[in-house]
């Protein structure tokens, strides 16, 4: 698939959120308008740091509306492999970066009867956009918010302001959490649910809504993985006729396209599964961190998501 | 191209329906080689050469202002041949607003687009019209948004809502089908909708193309052509008016086949939504009667032989059992057996 070009934009405003967020407003460099998009989708943005380029999805937090400027959260990653902290350390007002167009892989469910949203610290971000969708509509929503003390809630004044008793917020430090089993157990019917925080959060909201019988249909969860570190390793690209390494601080994707080799990708977060690719030969362990591939896909040991799933191997044949 | 109408050609009773020198040469052909299968034969739907069928992103050509008449006179008779479910509202709007940039972008003697936030200007002048509305309001229009522009466009418009994995059809219009029906069809999935396509399915065809489709993205649409064949110039072979089309077929011979038969082409178009994330399919029919075909030697050849040796079952699904070997007749003397060049180009 060809991608649409990619969009040239400058940092306009940085603003420090929380002691681990900041807040940047992206705007074209040529003054014009961004593309349209819905609530919940996020983009990729091109960092080109001193030693690689980094591309790391965020979500677009801005009123779809407002298409003078994106504005997207970035937490601060302890275990950055570079792209949170190169956003946090190197980025400055006047700053130019590339964007992707925005892909939406958490969009609301428009026949929903009403809409549970659940976030999880930085988790908060898509569903910014997606209130504003919400917001004035015909269909109920609330938003339970969790963070680990009121000095990380961000964004909060802004939704108090306008969502009043629609937004619940629950602070670790104050022995406050979200009691899954009351919030899910007691839905009408056609109510959908929305999940993005932390892996614990996920799987705990989906086991619950399961447990109380909710269709998987009803269930929606979004969590980029960011590619963890690992040892070194290294791969031969059949088609291609070359052999590439992955160093351990780079991701199997990344280093491929450093060798020259285009692999189609959406997400880079493990989610979307457009960058599947298909292993031929394998003497070691894949080492898998996606969302995307199923337990019989993972134990066939043909499948792997480059984007964010190493090898712990002495060789690896990949069909590319 | 500069395009000049003929507005005054018909689709249905008369059928004065032509196309111009230039309009032959332009027609998209839909078979690269000298056979057809089904294949997952979807590209980037990128410019093409100037004067193509392609070179803009909806094409506008010499049939513009009858083909809308035409529209109109099916809709007045069925008003069920444009649907949108409730939840289909913003994607309206953007399919409005894509149809609109486009037109106006690249046909600025024809359309005009003036923005001020949401106070919008709309000028037609093929059509005569001249219209002050405010994008996302529904009662600054007349129609619902679908209706009004795709009243002004050119092939059928559906649009699908996704969720849940796949892609639901729930608005549209369509009055240019071929033998299809969006009222019955309204709020199948993807595989539901293409259910009754033969062979594709076995073959994965559904399976990868929704797949693909559900990744579809924000400015980067693609494109895939189809065909079929139909007896007239007849745009609107509907199940809902099949008594008035369908014993045509009964009428070819090897005789008058190339005058009754024209080859059927549809440019299927997808684009990702912007506010709606659902996604658009427009499909654009071309006609073309064999004998208008033959005009360029190497398509005349080609089309005798991929119908002579076309699957079975794609001769029952495409409708075609009845007058294929009449067809086949009728092209044989122009395939002198001289081998085609690859590709689709007259030559």
């Amino acid at each position: 698939m060809t991608e649409a070009a990619t969009i040239e934009v400058e940092v306009t405003a940085i603003d420090q959120v929380t002691p681990l967020i900041k807040h940047f407003r992206l705007a074209p460099v040529d003054g014009g308008t961004l593309p349209a998009f819905s609530g919940g989708s996020h983009i990729i943005v091109v960092m080109h740091g001193a030693a690689r380029a980094h591309r790391n999805p965020y979500s677009v937090l801005s009123p779809p509306n407002r298409l003078d400027a994106y504005e997207i959260g970035v937490r601060r990653m302890e275990e950055s492999r570079g792209g949170s902290h190169f956003m946090h350390d190197s980025v400055r007002v006047g700053s130019r970066l590339q964007i992707a167009h925005p892909v939406n892989l958490f969009g609301l469910d428009k026949i929903a009867r009403k809409h549970v949203l659940i976030a999880g610290g930085i988790g908060i971000t898509p569903f910014l956009a997606m209130l504003e969708d919400l917001y004035g509509g015909p269909v109920p929503y609330e938003l339970h918010y969790s963070v680990r003390s009121p000095e990380h809630a961000a964004f909060l004044v802004r939704l108090r302001r306008r969502e009043g008793g629609r937004v619940h917020l629950y602070c670790d430090s104050e022995q406050q959490a979200i009691d899954f089993e009351a919030l899910l157990g007691n839905q009408p019917l056609g109510t959908h649910v929305y999940v993005c925080g932390p892996g614990g959060m996920i799987s705990r909201v989906a086991a619950v809504a399961k447990d109380c019988g909710w269709p998987d249909s009803h269930i929606h969860w979004e969590q980029f993985s960011a590619p963890p570190v690992g040892d070194a390793f290294e791969v031969f690209l059949a088609r291609s006729r070359i052999s590439v390494h992955v160093p351990p601080d780079q991701s199997l994707l990344e280093s491929i396209e450093a060798a020259g080799v285009e692999v189609p990708y959406l997400c880079r977060g493990g989610v979307c599964g457009f960058c599947q690719t298909r292993v031929l030969e394998v003497d070691g362990e894949l080492l898998h961190n996606d969302h995307f591939l199923s337990e019989a896909e993972r134990a066939s040991g043909k499948t792997i998501m480059p984007c964010v799933s190493r090898a712990r191997c002495r060789s690896l044949l990949l069909d590319l | 191209m500069s395009t000049a109408f003929k507005p005054d050609e018909t689709f249905r009773d008369s059928f004065t329906f032509r196309n111009s020198e230039a309009a032959i040469r332009r027609f998209p052909m839909p078979f690269p080689e000298d056979n057809y299968m089904y294949s997952v034969n979807i590209e980037p739907h990128t410019a093409g050469p100037p004067g193509s069928v392609t070179e803009f992103p909806i094409d506008i050509d010499e049939h513009y202002v009858a083909e809308c008449k035409e529209r109109a006179l099916v809709l007045a008779a069925e008003p069920l041949r444009f649907q949108a479910l409730p939840h289909m509202m913003s994607a309206q709007w953007d399919c409005l607003e894509l149809i609109m940039e486009s037109l106006a972008r690249d046909y600025p003697q024809h359309f005009a687009l003036a923005r001020a936030g949401n106070r919008w200007h709309w000028i037609n002048r093929p059509l005569g019209i001249n219209r002050h509305f405010t994008f996302g309001e529904a009662s600054s229009l007349d129609r619902q948004p679908l209706d009004f522009i795709t009243r002004q466009a050119q092939g059928d418009w559906v649009v699908m809502d996704q969720r849940e994995g796949d892609l639901w059809t729930e608005a549209g219009m369509v009055t240019t089908q071929a033998d299809w029906s969006l009222d019955f069809d309204v709020g199948m999935t993807f595989k539901e909708w293409h259910g009754p396509v033969p062979i594709a399915h076995e073959l994965g065809v559904f399976d990868r193309a929704l797949k693909f489709l559900l990744n579809l993205r924000l400015g980067a649409p693609v494109r895939r052509l189809n065909w079929t064949m139909t007896v007239h110039p007849r745009l609107d072979t509907s199940p809902e008016n099949y008594p008035f089309w369908g014993p045509d077929r009964a009428a070819v011979t090897a005789l008058n086949a190339g005058d009754l038969v024209n080859l059927r082409v549809e440019l299927q178009g997808l684009w990702r939504l912007p506010r709606s994330n659902a996604v658009v399919f427009s499909i654009r029919c071309y006609l073309i009667s064999l004998r208008e075909l033959v005009t360029v030697a190497k398509w005349g050849r080609r089309v005798h032989r991929v119908l002579k040796n076309l699957h079975p079952e794609l001769v029952d699904y495409k409708g075609l059992a009845r007058y294929r070997d009449a067809v086949v007749e009728w092209l044989a003397p122009y395939d002198d057996g001289v081998p085609t060049t690859p590709g689709t180009a007259p030559e």
